[in-house]
């Protein structure tokens, strides 16, 4: 059943309220940068996709528009950072951090400076740009930096909370944003903390673990199980991918005995290869991963894509399934 | 405090030459580092700390001092006997140069020696980082400047250029990009591996003011920032020509001195060769 003390929207509502977690961030970013006027923006010639158009009309002597330049996007930042400011740079994911990696690592990571890397249409359901645009691999090439916190909100509200929170946190982090509309799960009364997973639905029989838009198809998914195989599913809302809040993974992973990962992102590296790090060594139990296996994406509605790929309802519920035969 | 350093031109070229005496030691001491480089950005390391830059060794995040970012960090042993020189650390320590827990790392981090500015080593990203320091300067209507050095061979990075074209379009009048043309990289000359000239054009087109001088001459080096300091309309570069090596006879002009230290033989050499400099500099002061 879902837990009450979180403060999620409705079923109806939540259906009833679709947006994307971009939207959440451009209403989040104007918030955080009416409270602190060090907050910056800088955009790499996507300021409409990124949803930052509020916020350059807001403060534009705090909105800089650099052109096609993804490298640019964070060394320049890190400029920023080292003087005070607290830059939120943005692009699509594909590109940041795809090609300002090194930066990132180096400008950023190493230096120890406060800026947050906001990264773009992530995941499959970008849709009908293709393979170029649809990042799958952006939370492994984050997740591996020293000094770097990485967030996936599970819908625009959350993307909002997140924002507020990153402009608070002294420290730099990747922010993931899709451009797919969404039910919106959380209320503007759900907590947010950053590191601290939430127990969306509370079940013994499998823990799912998710993040992003698999939030929403592994509550559904639970439902159904429940409903159809009476077959209770602990619903786990994985916002902070690094640090990960080992406390609840690991408590819910002895409490169901088997586990599956839900992401719309690359196994390797991502939310499945985290989880799985830390129950290897701490507690072994049966996992199994909802997410792309290996392969690039390409052009075609949203949910055609993620039939495609395997990170439907329907696929979640198969894995719990695997799960739970796996369990001894 | 401005200008904390108030030694004559000829004092700064003894300076110079025993900065470039404890380049060569350092280096011989940790059995690897760059001295062709270093040897050729002395002076102007000696032109920035001892004249051109506001600073305070006694408190390195004073928010009123001058930044300069050190694009091309594998030059670091340069700026750290600069620095120790200068008053930032005791010069005891340069002998730790790329020694484990050193605050002297290898390339230069931020976060290990105070006064760095940035963490560098990775070409092409120096300027970009001084555009968002001079940006962030004009935005808050601060008057300190962003001095950048860079190497001739990170031009060869894009990011470098993405740098320029921002600078130029943002007249970022506050910004000096100073260019260590020495003329080599690690690979050859430069003209040879990725030719560079018509440089100074270059800039022009980015729409950049351009200062060309003799980068071995530390007055040339503070005039050409004074003058920087008069453009109102855009920033400045400051093509540096130098000579790699510079002081020793058997570095100069030699690109395979760019990334390999001397052995004790060698290193007797220069020494003896920068002692002998050292003391004509001398004589002539006196």
């Amino acid at each position: 059943m879902t837990k009450q003390n979180l403060k999620l929207n409705g079923p109806d509502e939540q259906k009833k309220l679709l947006a994307a977690t971009r939207d959440g961030f451009g209403q989040g970013l104007v918030e955080a940068a009416e409270s602190d006027e060090r907050l910056i923006g800088i955009c790499a010639d996507l300021t409409e996709s990124l949803k930052m158009t509020e916020f350059e009309r807001r403060f534009p002597k705090r909105f800089v528009r650099i052109g096609v330049s993804e490298q640019l996007l964070v060394a320049l930042g890190a400029g920023f950072a080292l003087a005070g400011k607290i830059p939120f740079v943005a692009s699509f994911a594909a590109f940041s951090p795809g090609r300002s990696w090194e930066q990132i690592r180096t400008n950023v990571c190493l230096n120890g400076v406060n800026l947050k890397v906001v990264g773009g249409h992530a995941g499959l359901s970008v849709g009908a740009d293709g393979a170029t645009h649809q990042a799958l691999e952006d939370i492994a090439l984050m997740r591996c930096l020293p000094n770097m916190t990485v967030i996936v909100p599970c819908d625009s509200e959350q993307a909002r909370r997140a924002t507020l929170a990153l402009a608070e946190l002294d420290g730099s982090a990747y922010l993931r944003l899709g451009r797919a509309k969404t039910p919106t799960l959380t209320s503007a009364d759900t907590p947010f903390e950053i590191g601290r997973i939430q127990t969306f639905r509370d079940g013994d029989d499998t823990a799912i673990v998710a993040c992003g838009l698999m939030v929403g198809k592994s509550l559904q998914a639970a439902e159904e199980l429940a409903a159809e195989d009476g077959i209770e599913c602990s619903v786990l809302n994985c916002h902070t991918i690094k640090p990960l809040d080992d406390e609840a993974v690991l408590s819910a992973a002895e409490k169901c005995g088997a586990m599956v990962t839900a992401e719309e992102h690359q196994i390797a590296g991502g939310l499945g290869s985290t989880v799985s790090e830390l129950l290897a060594q701490n507690m072994p139990v049966p996992i199994e991963f909802v997410g792309v296996h290996d392969r690039f994406g390409q052009s075609g509605e949203s949910e055609e894509l993620l039939t495609e790929y395997g990170l439907t309802v329907n696929d979640i519920k198969s894995a719990v399934r695997r799960a739970i035969r796996r369990k001894k | 405090m401005n200008h904390t350093h108030n030694e004559s031109s000829g004092e700064m070229e003894i300076l110079a030459v025993r900065i470039r005496q404890d380049i060569i030691k350092m280096i011989h001491a940790a059995g690897s580092g760059h001295p062709a480089g270093s040897l050729g950005m002395t002076d102007v390391m000696v032109a920035l700390y001892f004249r051109i830059l506001r600073h305070d060794p006694k408190n390195p995040d004073w928010p009123e001092r001058d930044r300069f970012l050190l694009s091309n960090g594998h030059i670091c042993p340069a700026r750290y006997v600069t620095m120790a020189r200068a008053g930032y650390f005791p010069p005891d320590e340069l002998l730790t140069l790329r020694d484990f827990g050193s605050r002297l790392q290898g390339h230069p981090e931020r976060l290990r020696l105070p006064g760095l500015e940035s963490t560098s080593g990775p070409l092409g990203a120096g300027l970009a980082q001084g555009a968002g320091l001079a940006y962030a300067a004009r935005m808050d209507g601060q008057d300190w400047r962003t001095y950048v050095l860079t190497s001739d061979g990170e031009h060869g990075a894009g990011l470098h250029w993405e740098a320029v074209l921002f600078a130029g379009k943002n007249r970022l009048t506050n910004l000096t990009c100073i260019v260590d043309r020495n003329g080599i990289q690690i690979d050859g000359p430069t003209e040879e591996v990725m030719p560079l000239e018509p440089l100074r054009e270059k800039y022009l087109a980015f729409n950049w003011n351009v200062i060309e001088i003799d980068g071995n001459d530390i007055g040339h080096v503070v005039e050409a920032t004074e003058l920087a300091k008069s453009t109102e309309d855009r920033p400045t570069c400051i093509i540096a020509k130098n000579v790699p090596g510079r002081g020793v006879s058997f570095m100069e002009n030699d690109h395979r001195w760019h990334g390999q230290a001397p052995n004790d033989e060698e290193t007797e050499q220069a020494l003896a060769e920068l002692q002998e400099t050292e003391r004509e500099l001398t004589m002539n002061v006196d």
